[in-house]
């Protein structure tokens, strides 16, 4: 079953849940088998990736109201971006980038793991979420701003809270 | 961005999206501008801590299963369709005369090589099967096929190009035998079956089968076909690393 695990990743992070995401993955394979049958030939990553995107963001309407699901917007453009030092104070703590990562909006959540986990191209991200490419490359430059704010916020919280007790 | 180049400019250099011209063209004026290097550092290290904290996650071997037994059998049907195809094909080279028989044999030659490669992919992805020997280690891999393949296939490690050699396996492709050598891109697995080119052997360049793409090259008398479901792009990118070497 190619493909199976880049849809599961993509719901996953879309879901932010596992048990939903198998869910939704299962489903959307189905769906895309029962459609086209007879599909096999040309880039079927993008292909399933994007019925999947479909489930997932189906799924989120239906479960979550407060997911803010709205389309992106073109303006603001990132400007300053954190030191690569405070990124790489940052932490390389599997939960904290996790946790950064799902608490962006979704269409920043979907992009980013497209992109850098996924390894699609421009053209195949536009393909699967139906965007134009200059889009996704505004978008992209935005999520990974975000993210990285996100990632050099300071955890001094943590270390007060420690003191505290 | 107060830098004169744009910084979509930058953002596609990073992703790889330039083509080479473009790419010379950001690398020389990123070596006279601060601010480009600095974002470029930023971004990159971004992307090094998205990539060592293991994000990834795959299908559970639970869905894996449920979706193999929801799913109707495609490939038994469309291997039958091959069947009829074959024999349909047969026949009326049979009724065409000798010469239109070996055109079509020379034909199905092309694509059995690769179908044989792209199933040895599939039955290497079962549990256990990947690896005969594994290591990332060029220099371990490569003495470890000596007295098992009648060739000294060129075994290299590409992790500074993001394809980790992961180890090697005997296999035997439409009759002949094969060095595999598994390499790892992201999360997928790639095989590159490499097998001797005498006697003649035909493959067709590239192409699709059950959603696997493969892509095949000849380099000092060994024939290469590399089968995975990565990105089409990856595999194009290992067929140069092989070339290059």
């Amino acid at each position: 079953m190619p493909h199976l695990d880049a849809a599961f990743n993509l719901a996953r992070w879309l879901l932010r849940d596992k048990s939903n995401a198998e869910d939704a993955t299962q489903e959307a394979i189905l769906r895309a088998y029962r459609f086209f049958p007879g599909f096999r030939a040309g880039d079927t990553r993008a292909w399933l990736l994007q019925i999947v995107r479909n489930s997932c963001y189906t799924w989120l309407e239906k479960n979550r109201p407060q997911e803010d699901i709205t389309e992106m917007d073109e303006d603001s453009m990132p400007s300053d971006a954190p030191s690569p030092e405070a990124m790489a104070i940052a932490s390389h703590d599997r939960e904290r980038v996790a946790r950064a990562l799902e608490a962006l909006p979704v269409h920043f959540r979907e992009i980013l793991v497209l992109r850098e986990l996924e390894g699609c191209s421009y053209k195949e991200i536009a393909a699967i979420t139906s965007h134009p490419m200059g889009t996704v490359m505004s978008a992209l430059a935005r999520a990974r701003k975000q993210l990285k704010d996100a990632l050099a916020e300071p955890q001094h919280r943590t270390k007060e809270v420690r003191r505290a007790v | 961005m107060p830098c004169d180049l744009s910084s979509v400019q930058l953002r596609a250099y990073l992703d790889d999206e330039l083509d080479a011209v473009g790419a010379a063209t950001f690398e020389s004026h990123l070596k006279s501008c601060q601010e480009c290097a600095a974002v470029l550092a930023s971004e990159k290290a971004l992307r090094q801590t998205l990539a060592s904290s293991e994000l990834y996650e795959r299908a559970p071997d639970r869905l894996r299963q449920n979706v193999l037994s929801g799913l109707p059998a495609p490939v038994a049907k469309s291997q039958s369709w091959r069947w009829v195809a074959l024999a349909a094909a047969l026949l009326l080279a049979v009724l065409l005369g000798r010469e239109l028989l070996t055109v079509l044999r020379g034909q199905s030659d092309v694509t059995m090589l690769a179908s044989a490669a792209v199933d040895a992919h599939l039955r290497s992805l079962q549990p256990g099967h990947l690896t005969d020997v594994e290591s990332t280690d060029q220099h371990t891999v490569k003495p470890w096929f000596d007295g098992k393949v009648a060739f000294a296939p060129s075994v290299r490690d590409f992790s500074s190009d993001g394809f980790p050699l992961r180890g090697g396996r005997l296999d035997i492709l439409a009759g002949r035998t094969a060095a595999a050598l598994v390499y790892g891109r992201r999360k997928h697995i790639i095989n590159v079956f490499v097998l001797e080119s005498q006697p003649p052997i035909a493959v067709s360049n590239s192409g699709d089968r059950h959603g696997y793409r493969w892509l095949s090259w000849q380099k000092d008398g060994f024939t290469y076909v590399a089968v995975s479901d990565a990105a089409p792009d990856d595999l194009q990118r290992l067929r140069e690393l092989f070339l290059k070497e």
